[in-house]
């Protein structure tokens, strides 16, 4: 956490309401309104932000968390000045400076050095200070030699690292700032973290929203969470985490998370079409209908089942009986030290059975290029009826990912006596009666 | 999915915070900032639209010259109605510069704030830079013009006057006038899109309606015309700045807008007129600032 922190608020966030009021027909023009004067007082109310309240003190990096639609952007642009609130009142000292968006007014038609000037200005430099910052902003971004270039020969992650140098070298002390870390190349992502790590130790208060808990967990010295309007939490970043991720895995959250799956495949797709950003770290490819496969690359899950102890392949699990996990992984990079993972899931996220070589003795040791093995994890079966999500795993000491592919596949778990509860715990039954103890088999 | 658990939460608002922020401002803590924010705008918006192509400026000035073209051949020397004061084709190509001033600074400003939809929704920043922008661009437009303008005077055999130090002035008045309408204009259009068509229209009335292609000495010496007429016309602003603008730039045998109107108090119309459209423009633009980012 940050080495200095001055008990000094910077932002107080009053019970603060929003509502939109949207038209339920649009009235949009004159003559409608002469037509039909009546009929624009109906409109729908939509309640954005429902008496929210935080604080947020001087030099903390403070992150807002949610869902699409919780209502976190619209909070942002309250705090910034963009909304006015419909109740509850916001206050925040010192310089401003608002980030929803990187490279905001920027023109394609115009030179990189115009952008940056125009750009810069728009967030609150003197036109002088601007002029006399545009060398180090071309030097930061590493785009020295294209700063003549119109904007519209750009590749997308070069205008996302000039975007995100000028962003930096506004001098502000509070700085709000959207998402702005989801593009980029790997390696420009690891110098705007570290431009991030720069900003929270120089004391700089700053409000960061985004969808990412890594990024809260790792900048964050506190984080609240909104849903529908509300906060829900508030605190350390880890707590808040793990309450977006019970939200997030909720029925009704996959539906919306796949969408932006599919656009971020479609983002990745895109800029490898280009030809110019290489794809961020760990892209996001779909597969099957449910599945998300996440990964650096490395090696690839090719199979994976479950099997008997004489080996057959099985899609439904006895209760009581001894079955192994199996995955088919094959190396595509030299690999020391893999770890290999499967986890059981209920429908609703919980997870059931986790197996992993983590603990594993000795290492696996090391695998070659095009290397193919199978991983077996046995077990007992104990799982209560119901239809479970497996998803497996193969990767780095560091907890890096090779490849994870969440909800692979399904598997059944098929008893004899419905118990109602998830999982079958092997029992044995027993009465005492009148000193006799006699055993019951069930 | 159940309601979310509401969240209690215990604040006190430490007293050196100040007072609660404002949310949208038209104006800005900073006038500077407004002044070098609409600057950078214009400045932007001018580099666009002349390099883009490598005859920008002459694209520019092409429109008033053939505009001028058609109205001198069709006006001027088909009904000869020019007549009445010296170097009248250069007044006319001022009254159509003056007027192309006016409809663009009016024009642009009318999309305007829908054009920056991107800043508007996403940087805190003092909106009136938006239409004030627009009428930047306008007026170096318009200073533009006057090289040629000039050049076409004085070939003609027009002559450097003291009175030409009125002409900026002038030109002030009718950018103040410009703003009123682009305020107006810009802020309204962002609930009522039929604005735009709307002015177009009443820009083409007033085009009409202005002294440009008939001198106004003509419809004060007709006298089937009522007096009424001339006054009514010149109570509008552009017209009457544009009929000053003649007899200060182009030569004096052209009416000042005093005795356009008859009488000199009643310069103070066009006056009130156009102080009273900036004021209500701005007046309009900051009640409607709130809603602007929300009803794009």
């Amino acid at each position: 956490m940050s080495d200095v922190r001055p008990e000094e608020t910077a932002i107080v966030v009053d019970r603060v309401s929003k509502q939109f009021d949207l038209p339920r027909e649009q009235v949009h023009t004159l003559k409608e309104r002469f037509l039909h004067p009546l009929r624009s007082s109906q409109t729908d109310t939509l309640h954005a932000l429902r008496d929210v309240s935080f604080d947020v003190r001087k030099g903390e990096f403070f992150g807002i968390a949610g869902r699409n639609g919780s209502g976190k952007s619209t909070l942002l642009k309250c705090v910034a000045g963009i909304y006015g609130t419909t109740a509850g009142d916001i206050y925040v000292k010192g310089q401003v400076s608002t980030f929803i968006e990187l490279g905001v007014g920027f023109n394609p038609d115009l030179p990189a050095s115009d952008n940056i000037l125009l750009n810069a200005t728009m967030l609150g430099l003197s036109p002088k200070e601007s002029r006399s910052r545009i060398d180090s902003v071309l030097d930061f971004a590493e785009l020295r030699e294209f700063g003549d270039l119109k904007l519209k020969n750009y590749s997308s992650g070069m205008m996302v690292r000039l975007a995100f140098s000028v962003m930096i070298q506004v001098d502000a002390e509070v700085l709000i700032i959207d998402e702005v870390l989801a593009v980029g190349d790997a390696a420009f992502q690891q110098k705007c973290y570290d431009e991030f790590e720069r900003i929270r130790r120089s004391g700089k208060t700053v409000l960061f929203v985004t969808h990412d808990m890594g990024a809260i967990r790792r900048f964050c010295d506190r984080a609240v969470l909104l849903e529908k309007g509300r906060l829900i939490a508030e605190g350390n970043p880890r707590d808040v985490g793990l309450r977006y991720l019970q939200l997030n895995f909720s029925a009704e959250a996959r539906a919306t998370e796949r969408v932006a799956a599919e656009e971020q495949a479609k983002t990745v797709a895109q800029a490898a079409a280009d030809g110019h950003a290489p794809p961020p770290a760990e892209p996001v490819v779909l597969t099957a209908d449910d599945e998300v496969v996440v990964g650096q690359g490395g090696a690839e899950i090719t199979e994976a089942w479950f099997e008997d102890e004489d080996g057959a392949p099985q899609l439904i699990l006895n209760s009581n009986q001894v079955y192994a996990f199996a995955m088919r992984v094959r190396f595509t990079h030299d690999t020391d030290d893999p770890l290999f993972a499967v986890s059981v899931t209920t429908g609703s996220w919980q997870q059931i059975f986790g197996a992993a070589s983590v603990y594993s003795d000795p290492c696996p040791g090391r695998f070659r290029a095009g290397e193919e093995v199978v991983w077996r994890a046995w077990f007992q079966n104990i799982l209560g009826p119901d239809r479970y999500q497996v998803s497996c795993a193969v990767s780095l000491a560091d907890g890096n990912h090779l490849q994870h592919r969440e909800r692979m596949f399904s598997i059944v778990s098929a008893t004899t006596r419905p118990t109602g509860s998830i999982v079958d715990i092997p029992y044995r039954l027993e009465l005492q009666r009148e000193g006799t103890t006699r055993e019951m088999v069930s | 999915m159940p309601e979310p658990p509401e969240f209690e939460h215990r604040l006190e608002i430490p007293a050196d915070m100040g007072p609660p922020i404002t949310g949208p401002n038209a104006f800005g803590d900073d006038p500077k900032r407004l002044w070098r924010l609409a600057w950078t705008l214009a400045v932007t918006d001018f580099k666009l639209r002349f390099f883009g192509s490598a005859l920008g400026y002459l694209w520019t000035l092409m429109r008033p010259l053939m505009l001028f073209g058609v109205l001198y051949f069709v006006f001027a020397v088909l009904f000869n109605l020019g007549a009445t004061a010296k170097f009248q084709p250069v007044a006319l190509l001022l009254g159509i510069v003056m007027f192309q001033f006016l409809g663009e600074a009016t024009q642009m400003s009318v999309r305007s704030l829908l054009q920056r939809e991107a800043l508007v929704r996403k940087i805190d920043f003092p909106l009136l830079a938006v239409p004030l922008a627009a009428v930047l661009t306008a007026i170096f437009s318009l200073v533009l013009n006057f090289i040629p303008i000039t050049a076409f005077l004085l070939l003609s055999g027009g002559r450097p006057m003291l009175s030409w130090i009125e002409v900026p002035f002038l030109m002030l008045a009718l950018a103040l006038f410009a703003f009123g309408l682009a305020c107006l204009l810009s802020s309204l259009f962002v609930r009522y899109r039929d604005i735009e068509p709307i002015w177009d229209v009443i820009l083409q009335l007033l085009f009409y309606a202005s002294p440009i292609i008939y001198p106004i000495q003509k419809i004060l010496d007709d006298h089937r015309i009522p007096r009424s007429v001339p006054r009514l016309l010149m109570a509008n602003p552009f017209a009457a700045i544009m009929q000053q603008a003649r007899h200060a730039f182009v030569d004096p045998s052209h009416l000042d807008a005093a005795a356009a109107l008859g009488q000199s108090w009643r310069v103070a119309v066009p006056i009130c007129v156009t102080v009273g459209v900036a004021a209500l423009g701005v007046f309009v633009f900051v009640r409607r600032t709130p809603s602007i980012a929300e009803g794009l």
